[in-house]
């Protein structure tokens, strides 16, 4: 069964950290990474561009709509995803909990509908 | 007959689920074959006989009714090649039903799901007692005041999260089991206390799910002996016992010091003392024996001044070592009160006010009222007291705080 992560950071940490403690986070992320495509969870990931550059579209009545930002504003920002195959929630739960945000903000982890 | 059949529903019905459910993978489809096959059970039985294993029997009926159930409902499904081979697999396939480890651990597989940390803690609570206790929607959303509609959604909706999000219908690794045994502690103190602490002037409903928490506990010792499940178990029946003598006949709060101790269930205390006893010698000591032990020491005592109030002090010191909180430390600071004096324990009350953490906890209040009353400071007890009152809600609590300041005023 297939479950996304979705990441969510607070981007001013980033932003605060030096380029020292960046690069530590990003050296975890690599073997994290690395970690779970040997155990055979991979299946997707990425890293988004700051909330910052996002729009958000609206279709209605067939009239588009733009707006600057993300959909929501929060005090935490999606930061990223990995797509994950995993045998059950609690499998998905303990990959989860190693992705290096989980100690800095939080995962969202939904399971993906099957189609 | 039908006496027969009612007396296995109360007795074995919970385990047929436990099991069906662990081989469909479905909590509906598991009630439902639960249902057809007591239905069938009542128009066999009086023909056929009752079987020898009347349990296994009746997982296999239940079994049988899912299977064509699914069937029938397959044929207007477009994926039902798929779902006709899963079927035929399902109906060869023996399942394990004798009376073996299997059965317990289907139990204790539907324990584990049901108190699964990702469902909300109200979801967790509902759908024990609905699935494991097998109480009705209506008796748990009466029992929590909240409407059935509420409540029926509340179970749905976990039913619906552990299907899509594939909670897993399992017993916890050994690494987990700690983490996942403390989510499940955690619901049955919450259906105990919610009922315990509505007990006095409420309905009788209320006061069922302490019974109902003790029953689901004695059934997790039962299924897994870990000490903190039988120091859970053994706190429970302690404060139970006091369940008479917690109230008048008007409905009144009765505190600890002051009730009537021959009206404790002996039977109860009995039992939570052996209990208590087992928790702490296992060597892995945890907060719900440390509690147990506590009311253990109460329930020694003929009274309030003959209690030892120098090894519940080393309770509550050892309780605040593993779980540091301004109420435990509350409750310390009381026992030191009977310990070394009303005015040690007011110190200590004085200074966990002044932290702030209690500022708004009506018992901080009136705990300070009570020793501010026995030092005879009696204009000082009376403005704690109405500091409790402002923050009161619950009823009796607020009777038992006007008594107290009638009493004062004379």
């Amino acid at each position: 069964m297939k479950y996304l992560c979705l990441i969510y950071d607070e981007e001013s940490k980033w932003d605060k950290m030096t380029q020292d403690e960046a690069g530590k986070m990003m050296a975890e992320y690599g073997a994290f990474t690395g970690d779970i495509q040997k155990s055979g969870h991979l299946v997707g990931a990425n890293r988004l561009q700051p909330s910052s550059t996002a729009t958000t579209v609206r279709s209605r009545a067939g009239k588009v709509s733009t707006t600057d930002g993300p959909y929501a504003e929060t005090k935490e920002q999606l930061a990223g995803y990995y797509l994950i195959e995993a045998k059950d929630l609690n499998d998905a739960v303990q990959v989860a909990a190693r992705i290096p945000s989980a100690k800095l903000g939080a995962i969202e982890v939904r399971p993906v509908h099957a189609m | 007959m039908r006496e027969i059949v009612d007396r296995i529903y109360r007795d074995d019905s919970r385990r047929v689920l436990a099991t069906l459910i662990r081989l469909f993978g479905d909590f509906d489809i598991a009630e439902e074959a639960l249902h057809d096959a007591f239905v069938a059970a009542l128009e066999r039985w009086p023909v056929e006989g009752i079987p020898a294993n009347p349990r296994t029997w009746l997982v296999s009926a239940g079994r049988f009714k899912a299977i064509d159930q699914l069937r029938r409902r397959a044929a207007f499904d477009d994926r039902r090649p798929e779902i006709e081979r899963q079927l035929t697999e399902l109906a060869e396939q023996e399942p394990v039903i004798a009376d073996s480890g299997d059965i317990t651990d289907d139990r204790l597989r539907l324990v584990f799901t049901c108190c699964h940390p990702a469902l909300s803690a109200d979801a967790q609570v509902a759908l024990t007692l609905h699935t494991i206790g097998g109480l009705t929607t209506e008796e748990i959303a009466h029992a929590f005041l909240v409407g059935a509609p509420t409540l029926a959604q509340r179970i749905v909706r976990a039913k619906s999260k552990i299907r899509d999000a594939k909670i897993p219908y399992e017993i916890p690794a050994a690494a987990d089991l700690p983490e996942r045994l403390d989510a499940v502690l955690a619901t049955l103190y919450l259906i105990f206390n919610e009922g315990y602490s509505a007990t006095f002037g409420a309905t009788i409903t209320r006061a069922d799910l302490c019974g109902e928490a003790i029953r689901l506990g004695r059934l997790l010792v039962e299924l897994l002996p870990e000490p903190e499940a039988i120091g859970l178990l053994a706190m429970m029946l302690l404060h139970d016992s006091r369940r008479a003598a917690r109230t008048n006949e008007h409905g009144e709060l009765i505190v600890l010091d002051a009730q009537d101790r021959s009206r404790w269930n002996r039977e109860q205390i009995r039992e939570g003392q052996q209990l208590t006893e087992r928790a702490l010698q296992s060597r892995r000591v945890g907060p719900y024996a440390i509690q147990a032990a506590i009311a253990a020491v109460h329930s020694e005592a003929n009274s309030a001044a003959d209690t030892d109030w120098a090894q519940i002090v080393v309770l509550y010191d050892l309780l605040l070592n593993m779980n540091p909180s301004p109420v435990v430390e509350l409750n310390r600071a009381a026992a030191v009160a009977m310990k070394d004096g009303a005015a040690y324990g007011l110190d200590l009350i004085n200074g966990l006010l002044a932290r702030g953490e209690l500022a708004n906890y009506h018992l901080a209040h009136s705990a300070r009222a009570d020793l501010l009353r026995r030092l005879n400071r009696t204009e000082e007890s009376l403005a704690a007291y109405a500091m409790a009152l402002e923050l009161t809600t619950q009823e009796p609590e607020r009777r038992f705080i006007e008594r107290r300041m009638a009493s004062l005023k004379h």
